[in-house]
């Protein structure tokens, strides 16, 4: 079936449709708001639903962790104005309450990793970038993949209502371990918060599948003419194997939460066992087993850490060989990594369980496993180096967040090695230097990655630019600021200090962080403000910026800028443009660059 | 030039089938962690041991005779005997019901012999087998609603047109519900 044919059906198939399409793809369709900007199908549009949920989650997760700084950083300090605003049950005396602390941290960290670096990192970048740069007119099934952000809109509904329930939402941590998740009586959070979130979180797992078979079928798919696999620029292999890690995790994480779903609802006693409440007494639930819960949690939740990474490595490959008007070093090593690190990501789960009493002698295979993974790392590293080395090198502010990923990838990842280490991680688990490690390579570094995107493919995405000037500011302060914020946190963890606690004031040892923490505090408020300002130049650039009059504004040899400016629904007006070479032939043969729509010269060197 | 193209692109899967391979793919995984667990939980103290219900050797003959239906009813379907079509796809969706009904005729049979599936005082043992089981049965009720869709279709279209690929989507499907429950009969009299 041709790319032409997919874009005309949905996912009824192609029965009704008898007429003939030509060669120039035309609309006859006529296209209501509805259907432009609401319940599009074209994959551009459903791109940009998702980058701006993705937005605004990012905001509101911001904001509550800007909240929960101010409890950590000035434990003693009141806020009466807050009272005002949020009410009794988040802020009391001018203090957030307890409850409140957990329940911020807690969804904090599911809207950051899940709703905001998942849906809206990879909803983004995969929807807008694998139809453009493999070379087809849309997805293998748009009416699918529109439900997949449909999907995650209502997941995101849902979460947001369990903000505003009197009980609160969920606060038992992001993992969601039980019994904390399992009983209702377990905490305020634990009841109505926590149906929410599991209502919330079910859909998102389907929003993710959907997405993640319709990214993986068009990669495999519908390729133009001669675009093999080696000739697909990085971002649509780290996509890919986002996509595959996708498909093959959540379910399982999906079969947890069905067994969870039953001990809280049907009396089941999968995760439950002899406990006891205070208040409520001791539980009739005999030989459950609380660790299941954690296997089948970090079954997912450890390629979910890559599946948030790999986009951010691959628009980061793109970007930093595209600005050092270089090509990639090492396409296939490159290619090679990802695919390594795809596979371990599924065998190193159980290094977020080396102190749940795991077998030791399992544990040191999974020490074992889990240091392999720093092979394809520095792999990936080194490559980016040499990509820059002598570059020609054009600093953009998308470039500035690629060679920024690429710093805050380093220092997270040298953390990594010493966690993997199960004698080491006795010592630094569940503390503050496990929030340092993952905020940096993983938060951090795909927001990063996130951001060089954003700024790469605005001009593809709206026919305008971003403001360079504030993207500067927006740079420097968020990158100076993630590390002033994030390596203090190091020492406190060193120092024993564990994570997710409301208040350290009982302990001596801790009080030396007083001011330190303070510092991180305040620091953090000036980054988020900064995100602000970031915002603020997206939103009017999409009316305002300066308009991009030249189809190929960067020299980029991909084909998503072979298609005019701002491209309808099909991408290009006339044939989609065939490929003749990879897409990372820069300063070949005293050409600048060659688009891969260019034929191969007879007389050509072979790179 | 353009003829090549789409001859080139006609090799290659239909992009609704790769999507259903893919997507059973990620079902395996789902039932593939569910399984895990079982083994995993079993391995620990206060273990139930039961045997199962003896319906389910009835229903494991039902889904196997709707596979076979669903089988000619493709085949049908392709030499566009259309009568023939839609009383087999009726008869495999029928079949279909039928063993969900069987299934819970042995939940019920579970219960009434002392072996409680859900609730308080149920042993996860019971509980693994109902959960697993019961998403099975969903998954074949879907199946179940998915032929109904291609069966109302096949009235109210306009056009006649003879595009197999919806209906070999379903039979493929079909066959993998089927032999999903055939891989869960036998785990669950093996381990
Ligand atoms: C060489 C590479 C890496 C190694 C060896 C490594 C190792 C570890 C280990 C052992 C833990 C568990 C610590 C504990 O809870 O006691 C951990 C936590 C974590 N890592 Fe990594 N890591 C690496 C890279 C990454 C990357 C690339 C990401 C994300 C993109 C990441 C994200 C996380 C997250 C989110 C957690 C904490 C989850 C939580 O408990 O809330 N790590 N890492
Ligand atoms: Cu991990």
């Amino acid at each position: 079936m041709s790319n032409e044919a997919v874009l005309h059906t949905n996912v009824e198939g192609a029965i009704t449709h008898d007429e003939h399409h030509d060669e120039h793809h035309e609309h006859h369709h006529h296209e209501t708001f509805i259907t432009k900007y609401v319940f599009s199908q074209d994959h551009k549009m459903i791109a940009k639903q998702f980058l701006i949920t993705g937005m605004v989650w990012a905001v509101l997760g911001g904001l509550m962790s800007v909240l929960f700084r101010l409890q950590l950083g000035y434990p003693d300090s009141h806020f009466p104005f807050l009272e005002n605003i949020l009410g009794k049950w988040w802020v009391q005396n001018g203090q957030i309450t307890a409850q409140a602390y957990y329940a911020l941290v807690t969804t904090h960290g599911t809207v950051l990793v899940f709703f905001v670096l998942t849906a809206g990192l990879s909803g983004t970048f995969a929807n807008f970038l694998i139809p453009l740069q493999v070379g087809a007119r849309d997805m293998a099934s748009p009416f699918l993949n529109m439900l997949s952000y449909w999907f995650f809109f209502s997941a995101s509904v849902v979460m947001l209502s369990s903000i505003f329930v009197e009980t609160g939402p969920f606060s038992g941590g992001w993992t969601a371990y039980p019994p904390l998740s399992a009983l209702k009586d377990a905490s305020p959070g634990s009841g109505t918060g926590m149906d929410l979130w599991l209502i919330a979180m079910a859909l998102f797992v389907v929003s993710s599948l959907l997405g993640g078979l319709n990214y993986i079928v068009t990669i495999l798919n519908l390729r133009t003419k001669g675009m093999s696999m080696t000739r697909l620029p990085l971002t649509i292999w780290s996509l890919f194997f986002t996509a595959v890690l996708g498909v093959l995790s959540f379910p399982v994480l999906l079969s947890g939460f069905i067994l969870l779903i039953f001990d809280r609802n049907f009396g089941t006693s999968f995760y439950l066992s002899d406990i006891y409440i205070s208040g409520v007494g001791a539980l009739p639930n005999e030989g459950g087993n609380a660790i299941l819960f954690q296997h089948l949690f970090w079954f997912l939740g450890h390629p979910e850490v890559y599946i948030i990474l790999l986009p951010a490595m691959g628009m980061v490959s793109e970007i930093l060989s595209v600005n050092s008007r270089k090509p990639i070093f090492g396409y296939m090593a490159m290619v090679g990594s990802l695919f390594a690190i795809a596979i371990l990501a599924f065998l190193v789960w159980a290094h977020h369980m080396f102190v749940t009493g795991l077998n030791p002698f399992l544990g040191s295979i999974f020490v074992l496993l889990t240091l392999l993974i720093a092979v394809p790392s520095a792999i990936k590293v080194f490559n980016w180096l040499t990509t820059l080395w002598r570059g020609n090198i054009r600093f953009t502010p998308a470039m500035m967040f690629a060679i920024g990923f690429v710093s805050l990838f380093i220092s997270g990842g040298l953390t990594g090695i010493w966690l993997g280490n199960s004698a080491l991680d006795i010592h630094l688990h569940d503390t503050m230097f496990i929030v340092a490690h993952f905020h940096i390579v993983m938060g951090v570094a795909s927001m990063f990655g996130m951001f060089a995107g954003i700024y790469h493919w605005y001009p593809k995405m709206y026919g305008r630019y971003l403001n360079n000037t504030l993207g500067y500011i927006h740079f420097w302060i968020t990158m100076v600021g993630a590390y002033l914020i994030f390596w203090p946190m190091h020492y406190e963890g060193l120092a024993g200090m564990p994570r997710r606690y409301y208040s350290y004031s009982a302990w001596e040892s801790f009080k030396q962080f007083g001011g330190l923490n303070q510092f991180i505090s305040t620091v953090a408020m000036i980054v988020f403000s900064v995100q602000i300002l970031f915002l603020l130049n997206f939103f009017y650039s999409i009316w305002k910026g300066r308009k991009v009059t030249t189809q190929n504004p960067y020299g980029s040899n991909t084909l998503e800028w072979t298609a005019p400016i701002r491209p309808g629904h099909g991408n290009w007006p006339g044939e989609i443009p065939e490929v003749h070479r990879w897409a990372y032939d820069y300063a070949k043969d005293g050409r600048e660059f060659i688009p891969q729509t260019t034929p191969v010269d007879p007389n050509e060197a072979n790179h | 030039m353009m003829a090549t193209v789409v001859s080139q692109e006609r090799k290659r899967l239909h992009p609704h089938k790769f999507l259903l391979w893919v997507g059973i793919g990620s079902i395996i995984m789902m039932f593939a962690g569910l399984t895990s667990a079982y083994i995993v939980r079993r391995s620990a103290a206060n273990w139930l041991e039961f045997s199962l219900p003896p319906v389910f050797w009835y229903s494991t003959f039902v889904i196997l005779l709707s596979s076979l239906t669903m089988h000619l009813s493709v085949k049908a379907f392709k030499a566009r005997e259309m009568m023939r079509y839609r009383t087999l796809i009726t008869i495999t969706a029928g079949l279909g019901v039928l063993f969900a009904t069987l299934q819970f005729f042995g939940f019920y049979y579970l219960n009434t012999h002392g072996v409680q599936l859900l609730g308080q005082g149920s042993n996860p043992a019971a509980s693994f087998l109902a959960v697993i089981t019961g998403l099975h049965v969903l998954h074949v009720l879907g199946g179940v609603i998915a032929l109904l869709v291609i069966f109302m279709r096949a009235y109210s279209m306009r056009i006649k047109s003879y595009n197999v690929t919806t209906i070999e989507i379903a039979g493929t499907y079909w066959h993998f519900v089927d032999i999903l429950w055939v891989y869960l009969f036998i785990f669950f009299n093996l381990v």
